[in-house]
């Protein structure tokens, strides 16, 4: 699944009033940041751009919650810009030879044990997963869907995970011809 | 959990082998889980993880090997003390509830406890105040089928553990529900476990309700592989 472009989610943040870099950088972290918090210098980069680009304008100098002074709004070709990032569907499973398929492969040309490799792996998803479902009690909405949205992923990779474990012995045998 | 790792545990299987027949289902498992934690087995399907279950719980005696609760081997007890070991011990939840169809979640509920010999009122009473815990007052008097699937599974969950067991085993508790009702099931029982101090034992092939364990094993050809704790 695509990464999240902090760009258009903080042109799409704009989208519902004016604010300043400093509001935009909280509104970020509160709902996307999730343990990755923006960095106020690529905040006010991505004003920047977004300005240069005619994608926003600057309202003058006045005070928000913060020390700066800027206040930015989008601009009609900024609010065209989120319609076309809200409705492009993102690429699904972009990546079709994974890392971890290259592994297995190379370990079974190598006589390795790929068995162990994929055990080893599904331990990691499996305490990734843990992690994930502490951190989801007791939190608020926004980032109990975040992490379920993680969670559906690395169960993904855990189902191929079995697959191949499965279909080992045949794949095995598919590389060394 | 260092705490938990480091204990004497509470349930052991030592070089536990366990045929149908001809067939082998469990073939040299060694488990330990310790007092309060939360254990995931998991494994594909036919890799014995059920049949371990029923092993630990005392249902099934092993054909070789030992499998012991607080210090007391079980395949040594005979079939009575095993039954009264597990009604005063252990708790079940299984992937249907296994609700009696006409009694209602209260009388479900309050089912273990007058079999253990605890008067109707008082059993009833515990049993509508597990029930509130739940969030499940309003169900008290409806019959397994007036319920949603989430919800009866839950009334289970408080039935395994209205009287206080020392171990709580569940076998794909969350298999037939979509992924919300697991989710509540999940959190209810791993809570009031911990809350209780309760020892879990859930068999499940799904990933995300492993996750709410503090660590996995995975069974499979009969043979168990300790996973990773937290």
């Amino acid at each position: 699944m695509t990464a999240v472009d902090s760009a258009d989610v903080l042109l799409g943040l704009l989208g519902t009033g004016p604010s300043h870099g400093y509001d935009l950088k909280h509104g970020y972290d509160r709902l996307f940041g999730g343990g990755r918090l923006l960095a106020f210098g690529q905040v006010y980069a991505t004003l920047a751009r977004l300005l240069r680009h005619g994608l926003v304008e600057l309202l003058g100098d006045e005070a928000g919650e913060g020390p700066d002074r800027k206040r930015y709004a989008i601009t009609a070709a900024g609010r065209d810009r989120v319609t076309q990032w809200l409705f492009r569907p993102d690429v699904p499973s972009p990546v079709l030879q994974s890392n971890l398929f290259a592994k297995t492969v190379v370990a079974l040309l190598l006589g390795d044990d790929a068995d162990r490799l994929l055990d080893v792996q599904r331990a990691e998803h499996l305490g990734r997963m843990r992690a994930l479902t502490a951190q989801k009690h007791g939190a608020d909405l926004a980032t109990v869907l975040a992490c379920d949205h993680a969670l559906f992923h690395i169960e993904a990779d855990l189902r191929w995970i079995d697959l191949t474990s499965a279909r080992l012995t045949e794949l095995r045998q598919e590389v060394a011809r | 959990m260092n705490d938990i790792v480091t204990s004497t545990p509470l349930l052991t299987a030592r070089g536990v082998h366990l045929s149908f027949g001809l067939t082998p289902a469990l073939r040299g498992v060694d488990l330990d889980v310790h007092p309060g934690e939360i254990v995931a087995v998991m494994g594909p399907s036919g890799s014995g993880k059920s049949t371990l279950l029923h092993v630990l719980a005392g249902v099934l005696v092993p054909d070789q090997g030992t499998v012991t609760f607080d210090g007391r081997d079980v395949g040594a007890m005979g079939e009575a003390a095993r039954a009264r070991l597990r009604l005063a011990e252990l708790g079940f939840v299984f992937q249907y509830g296994q609700l009696l169809p006409d009694l209602s979640a209260a009388d479900n509920v309050s089912l273990p406890l007058m079999l253990a010999g605890v008067p109707r009122k008082d059993a009833l009473g515990r049993a509508r105040t597990w029930l509130q815990r739940l969030d499940l007052a309003d169900e008290a008097h409806k019959l397994p089928t007036q319920m949603s699937g989430g919800q009866a599974q839950r009334v289970a969950v408080a039935r395994a553990l209205v009287g206080n067991p020392r171990v709580l085993f569940a076998d794909e508790p969350t298999g037939s529900l979509d992924s919300l009702a697991a989710e509540k099931v999940m959190t209810t029982l791993t809570d009031l476990a911990r809350a209780a101090g309760t020892t879990v034992v859930l068999v499940t092939h799904d990933p995300r309700t492993a996750a709410y364990a503090d660590r996995h094993v995975t069974v499979r050809d009969g043979r168990a592989t300790a996973g990773v704790v937290s």
